[in-house]
């Protein structure tokens, strides 16, 4: 399996904090990783490092076949290469529709003469509805994102993210606050994306990694701590130690 | 998704029409036009306002759909009033000079006729020569394309340094408000060359035109009637497809639009860019109206007014705009031109010449705290915008939380 992104020996010092001390992480394409970490170990970080929100102080952030470095791209550019995140906190356009929310995510030209002559074709229509259906939102597509549940927000917010078409999604605890029911369809999404492109999802709630049943990558004080299943990282003295052991 | 333009913005059409009753209507009760019920003066005053109306759609276009609080588009459309104010001028004197010499015995050079309109014009100010800016002061068509060139450029290179840095929220605010003070204080200057505080005069003179203001005032009316028509047209389009729910988006999150893979600064700077070429338009017309410009109108306060009219009006609307920007002008226009009843209170009375902006500051507060939709807000009453439909779920994100029924009453 050829690697989609390659992070390694990044550090960033925030005000003399070592927030990433020496990080390395690689993912391959069509791979589902689980990161977990206590408080403060950097995960947040971490991904504001790949999507070009915080430059770090040293390191290599490595993408794609073409081996082209992230480190000098905005944020713009760099979703544009392919690179989609979600928010902790699920952020869709409240004042506007689901279907707008889905629209202005999908994958199209970015500028903005592109966007401003832009006219909805059948085919991005079907596509929006599409996705619609697999985020279970089809009956709510003319209502305001502002009116849907936390849940539906958290869904919108992964729907916006795969009409993105991104290679690689970043998933930052997609399950907080969701009901028992919303949780499996949320891993069912997931899961259904990570077979197709490469997901890292940040995630506090052990049950809910479980379920996801991949590699899981320990966090702690900004770099890797253990590596490997999760009953793997789970026996790890170290791991107990610093973060389930509390 | 495919119908048309009209049939999507349906308040496009009850615009248009509303604005062809009034002008149509102001033109019959006018002096020039028709049976002269209402004052050439007070069509002039009309007519402002329409261009006044047409800035508070640019305004509202960068600050309620954008969300750039911008402070200094007054500064764009003054500057669209220089622009056209410097072709009115130069012309007008031309003639009236050519005219004097002509009756000398020997024929003035064309140099000798250069000369005795920069004396005429720049002697105000202890000058004679023509500053470099006014190079092109002498072509009508050069003049009309600097009205959106200057500004529009003034806008690319402040916004592009202002959004490139990332200045959002109130600095972005401060730093238009410098602009505009900026611009109006070196304008004020003698050697400016725009004649300093004195500024540009006798605006209302079209040269080569002998038809009396009545008539005049009228053609300005339809003019700014025009461009008010299309400004609305064209920011209505603007914000109803993707690019609108892209700047949308980015008042409401901007970073989430940046990682959706859009670059905000450029949207940023074409809104604000564009945005200040309609004020300048709106400037160029207003001015002619108004017979003279000058620094003052730059002043920072021109700026805060239009955002006040604005947010009165109900900003993220574009109607909500024009009204707001065609009652407080209006309202303005009545109690500082001393119509407004004084009110005697037996010790003190109040003259609403100097009470105005108290009411209007206070209005200002009000709105913003009562009702931040503004006048425009009224018209959701009709509309069933108020409130969230939700068909009875509830509001939250666990079981316990209120339902739709109960959060209402």
């Amino acid at each position: 399996m050829s690697t989609l992104l390659e992070v390694s020996g990044v550090s960033v010092t925030f005000d003399g904090f070592r927030a990433i001390n020496n990080l390395s992480f690689q993912i391959g394409e069509a791979e589902l990783r689980v990161v977990i970490g206590p408080n403060g170990a950097g995960k947040t970080t971490f991904m504001d490092i790949i999507t070009g929100k915080t430059r770090p102080d040293e390191g290599r952030v490595i993408w794609g076949e073409k081996s082209l470095s992230l480190l000098g791209l905005s944020e713009a550019k760099i979703a544009q290469a392919g690179i989609g995140r979600k928010f902790q906190k699920p952020t869709v356009f409240e004042d506007q529709t689901v279907h707008e929310n889905l629209l202005m995510a999908l994958q199209n030209k970015r500028g903005w003469l592109r966007v401003l002559f832009y006219r909805t074709s059948t085919d991005d229509l079907q596509k929006v509805e599409d996705l619609a259906v697999e985020i279970g939102l089809h009956h709510d597509l003319s209502r305001k994102a502002g009116e849907l549940s936390h849940g539906q927000k958290q869904w919108l917010e992964i729907g916006m993210l795969l009409a993105q078409e991104p290679r690689l999604l970043l998933v930052d605890e997609p399950a907080a606050g969701m009901t028992p029911q919303e949780r499996e369809h949320t891993t069912d999404l997931l899961l259904q994306a990570a077979r197709t492109r490469a997901v890292v999802v940040v995630e506090h709630d052990m049950e809910f990694v479980r379920r996801l049943n991949c590699k899981v990558t320990v966090l702690h004080e900004g770099s890797v701590l253990a590596e490997g299943s999760l009953d793997h990282v789970t026996s790890n003295q170290d791991v107990i130690d610093v973060y389930l052991g509390r | 998704m495919d119908r048309s333009f009209v049939a999507k913005n349906p308040s496009v059409l009850v615009f248009l029409a509303i604005l062809s009753l009034f002008t149509l209507g102001v033109t019959i009760l006018s002096e020039g036009f028709g049976i002269g019920v209402i004052s050439t003066s007070f069509v002039k005053t009309l007519g402002k306002t329409l261009c006044l109306c047409l800035i508070a759609v640019a305004m509202d276009l960068v600050w309620g759909f954008t969300g750039i609080l911008s402070l200094g588009h007054f500064a764009f459309f003054g500057l669209g009033g220089y622009m056209i104010g410097m072709w009115l001028m130069y012309e007008r004197t031309r003639l009236i000079v050519v005219d004097s010499l002509g009756q000398a015995e020997i024929p003035p050079t064309s140099a000798e006729v250069v000369d005795a309109i920069g004396i005429q014009i720049f002697g105000v100010v202890g000058s004679s020569e023509f500053p470099l800016i006014w190079a092109f002061s002498h072509s009508l068509t050069l003049q009309l394309i600097l009205i959106v060139l200057v500004p529009g450029l003034l806008a690319l290179i402040f916004g592009w340094l202002a959004f490139r840095s990332r200045v959002t929220g109130v600095y972005l605010s401060i730093l238009t408000q410098a602009m505009t003070l900026a611009l109006a204080l070196y304008l004020f200057q003698n050697d400016s060359g725009l004649r300093g505080n004195n500024g540009l005069s006798g605006l209302q003179n079209l040269p080569g035109v002998t038809t009396s203001q009545d008539v005049v005032s009228i053609w300005f009316l339809w003019a700014s009637a025009l461009a008010l028509g299309l400004g609305y047209m064209l920011v209505v389009w603007l914000v109803s497809g993707k690019f609108g729910s892209v700047i949308r988006g980015i008042r409401d999150n901007e970073a989430r639009v940046r990682f959706l893979g859009y670059s905000v600064e450029v949207y940023k700077l074409a809104v604000f860019t564009l945005t200040a070429c309609i004020a300048a338009i709106a400037g160029a017309l207003y001015y002619p109206q108004a017979g003279i410009i000058n620094p003052e109108e730059m002043a920072p306060i021109a700026s805060i007014y239009l955002a006040v009219w604005v947010a009165i009006g109900g900003r993220g609307r574009l109607y909500g705009a024009v009204i707001g920007a065609a009652f407080v002008s209006l309202l303005s226009t009545w109690f500082t031109g001393g119509q407004a009843p004084d009110i005697p209170l037996g010790f003190y009375t109040i003259k609403w010449v100097d009470w105005w902006q108290v009411l209007l500051g206070v209005t200002f507060v009000l709105v913003t705290l009562f009702a931040p939709q503004g006048i425009g807000g009224l018209f959701d009453l009709w509309t069933d915008r108020r409130h969230p439909d939700r068909h009875g779920a509830n509001l939250g994100p666990d079981d316990g939380a209120l339902r739709e029924k109960e959060a209402i009453e």
